[in-house]
C-alpha cells in the first residue's frame, strides 16, 4: 500500500476514533492519551498526525460535514423533484443518525456547545461549509425549477436542518416514541409543505 | 492602393453608436483611411437616397440599429432587404451595438418583429447562414468607440479577427466587465454597497451587476480613457450579451439568497464554497471608507 493512502487512512481511523470518544464522554473528558490508548498508538505518533486536541476537533467537523455534504450532493445530482430530493435527505439524514449516532452527537454536543474550541479556524462556515453548499444548491435549484418558495436563505436552512437536529436529538434522548424511520415520511411532508411554491 | 469603401447604414436606433464612436480620439485620421461613403450624420458623398436606390459597391458596412423584417421602408424599399445586398456584396459586415447585434433595446417594444441583423437574442436568425462568413459583432449599448476602432484597424491590415459564438471579437469579449473592477477586493470578500453612489462595495448582490458574466472589457479598455460604469457606481448591465436589457437593472435575482447567475465558468459548488469561506471573515479595512482605515 502507497505510505500515502496508507497514512490517509490512519487519520481517518484516528478521525473515527476521536469522535465516537468526544460524542460518548464528552469533549472536555477524552484526552489524546485516550484517544491513544483506543487505536493502540502512542500518544507522540497521535501527534504526528494532528497537532492537538482543538485542531483534531476542528478536522473531526469538517469530516463530518463533507460526509454529509457527499450524501447531499447525490441527491442534488439526480433528476428527481425538490419533493422527493427532501425526502431523500431527511431519509439520509436519519439513516446517519442511527448508523453514524457519534457524527450528530458531536455537531450537536461538541461543535454547538464548545464553540471556544472552533472560534480559531472554524468561523462562520468554514468547517461545515461541505454540506451548507450542497443545502445552497438544493434550495436554489429548487426555487429556479419554481418547486420552492422564494425566501431568505437562513429562514429556510433553520426550518431544515433545525428540525432534523431536533428530531435527532429526540432520538438520542430516546423520547420519541416510534422507531426514528416511521418519521421520515411526515417529516419530509412538514418540510415540503413548508418550503414548496 | 484605394481605400476600402466604408457605408454606415441605420435601421431602427436612438444613434447612440455613432456618437460613441464620435468620441473616439483618433476619429479622424482612422476615417481618412477609408473612402466613406455614407455616414447619416457625416458629410458624405452619397445621400441617404443614393443608397437606397443605387447599387453602391462598398467594403465594409456597418449596421446600426434592430431590424424589422417587413414594415420600416425608405423611398418604398425595406432596410432590413437593404442591409442583406449590401451584406452580400460588403466584404465585412459589421453589427454595431446591441440593437444590430441582437435585437436590443428596441426588440422590447416589438419583440416578435423586432431583431438583429443575424441574431434574434441567442437566437440564429434565418440570415444568419449567408452572412456569417464576412460578420464581426460589435453589442453593447452603445458599443466602445475602440471597439470599433480594433475591428477597422484589422481589416485595414488585413489580419484576421478571432471571434466568439456570436461573432464577438474573443480580444474584447474573452474578457468579462468584471475584470479590471476596482471594486474587486470587495467581491473576493463579499462586501457590497449599502447605498447608490459609494465609491467602495461590491455592486454584485446588492444593485445587480452582472460584471461577472457579462462578456466586455469596459474595465480594461476604459471609456473616454477614464472610467467605466462601476468605477462611477453604477452595475454593469449586461448590455453586450443577448439577453440585454433585462427588467429590474438594479437588481440581482437570487434563489433564496444564492445568485442565480454564477460568474463565467464557476461552478455553483465551487463559487458557493468560496464564498461561504469569505463571508465567515470580517475584514476590517472593507467595513469603512479606505482612507479613515490608517487614520
Amino acid at each position: 500500500m502507497p505510505r500515502k493512502l496508507k497514512k490517509a487512512i490512519k487519520k481517518e481511523s484516528i478521525l473515527q476514533t476521536a469522535l465516537t470518544l468526544f460524542s460518548v464522554k464528552g469533549f472536555h473528558k477524552t484526552t489524546i492519551p485516550d484517544i491513544a490508548k483506543r487505536l493502540g498508538m502512542s500518544s507522540g505518533n497521535l501527534y504526528n498526525y494532528f497537532g492537538s486536541k482543538d485542531e483534531l476537533a476542528k478536522e473531526i467537523i469538517k469530516y463530518t460535514s463533507d460526509y454529509l455534504g457527499d450524501k447531499i450532493r447525490k441527491v442534488n445530482e439526480q433528476d428527481i423533484s425538490s419533493k422527493e430530493k427532501i425526502r431523500k435527505i431527511v431519509e439520509l439524514y436519519f439513516a446517519m443518525t442511527l448508523e453514524k449516532p457519534e457524527m450528530i452527537e458531536y455537531f450537536l454536543r461538541v461543535y454547538l456547545s464548545h464553540r471556544e474550541v472552533f472560534l480559531n479556524g472554524c468561523e462562520g462556515m468554514i468547517c461545515v461549509s461541505g454540506f451548507i453548499t450542497e443545502i445552497m444548491i438544493f434550495f436554489s435549484e429548487g426555487v429556479q425549477k419554481e418547486e420552492l418558495r422564494d425566501q431568505d436563505f437562513f429562514s429556510a436552512f433553520g426550518l431544515f436542518m433545525g428540525y432534523l437536529g431536533g428530531m435527532a436529538f429526540l432520538h438520542g434522548e430516546a423520547i420519541l416514541e416510534k422507531p426514528l424511520e416511521e418519521y421520515v415520511e411526515d417529516v419530509a411532508t412538514n418540510i415540503y409543505t413548508a418550503l414548496k411554491a | 492602393m484605394s481605400k476600402p469603401k466604408l457605408l454606415w447604414l441605420q435601421s431602427i436606433t436612438c444613434n447612440g453608436n455613432t456618437h460613441s464612436f464620435f468620441n473616439l480620439q483618433n476619429f479622424d485620421a482612422l476615417m481618412r483611411a477609408f473612402d466613406v461613403l455614407y455616414h447619416p450624420l457625416l458629410e458624405t458623398p452619397y445621400g441617404l437616397e443614393d443608397i437606397y436606390t443605387k447599387k453602391l459597391a462598398c467594403d465594409v458596412l456597418i449596421l446600426e440599429g434592430a431590424f424589422k423584417s417587413r414594415g420600416y421602408k425608405k423611398f418604398g424599399k425595406e432596410t432590413y432587404a437593404l442591409a442583406k445586398e449590401y451584406s452580400k456584396r460588403a466584404k465585412h459586415t459589421i453589427t454595431m451595438g446591441s440593437c444590430a447585434t441582437f435585437g436590443g433595446v428596441f426588440k422590447e417594444a416589438q419583440e416578435h418583429t423586432i431583431a438583429g441583423f443575424c441574431f434574434n437574442k441567442e437566437q440564429k436568425r434565418s440570415t444568419y447562414k449567408h452572412y456569417i462568413n464576412t460578420l464581426i459583432s460589435l453589442p453593447g449599448c452603445p458599443a466602445h468607440p475602440k471597439w470599433l476602432a480594433y475591428v477597422l484597424e484589422m481589416i485595414l491590415q488585413e489580419r484576421e479577427i478571432e471571434v466568439d459564438e456570436f461573432y464577438r471579437p474573443i480580444e474584447i469579449f474573452a474578457y468579462t466587465a468584471h475584470a479590471g473592477c476596482v471594486r474587486n477586493e470587495y467581491f473576493e470578500w463579499k462586501i457590497d454597497v449599502k447605498n447608490y453612489g459609494e465609491k467602495e462595495g461590491c455592486l454584485f448582490y446588492e444593485n445587480g451587476c452582472r460584471g461577472p458574466f457579462t462578456n466586455a472589457n469596459c474595465n480594461k479598455m476604459l471609456w473616454n480613457d477614464i472610467s467605466s460604469k462601476t468605477r462611477v457606481g453604477t452595475p454593469c448591465f449586461g448590455c453586450t450579451e443577448p439577453s440585454f436589457p433585462q427588467r429590474n437593472l438594479f437588481f440581482t435575482k437570487t434563489n433564496m439568497g444564492i445568485p442565480a447567475n454564477m460568474p463565467f465558468g464557476i461552478p455553483a459548488r465551487a463559487y458557493l464554497s468560496v464564498t461561504g469561506v469569505a463571508k465567515s471573515f470580517r475584514i476590517k479595512r472593507f467595513t469603512q471608507p479606505l482612507m479613515e482605515y490608517k487614520k
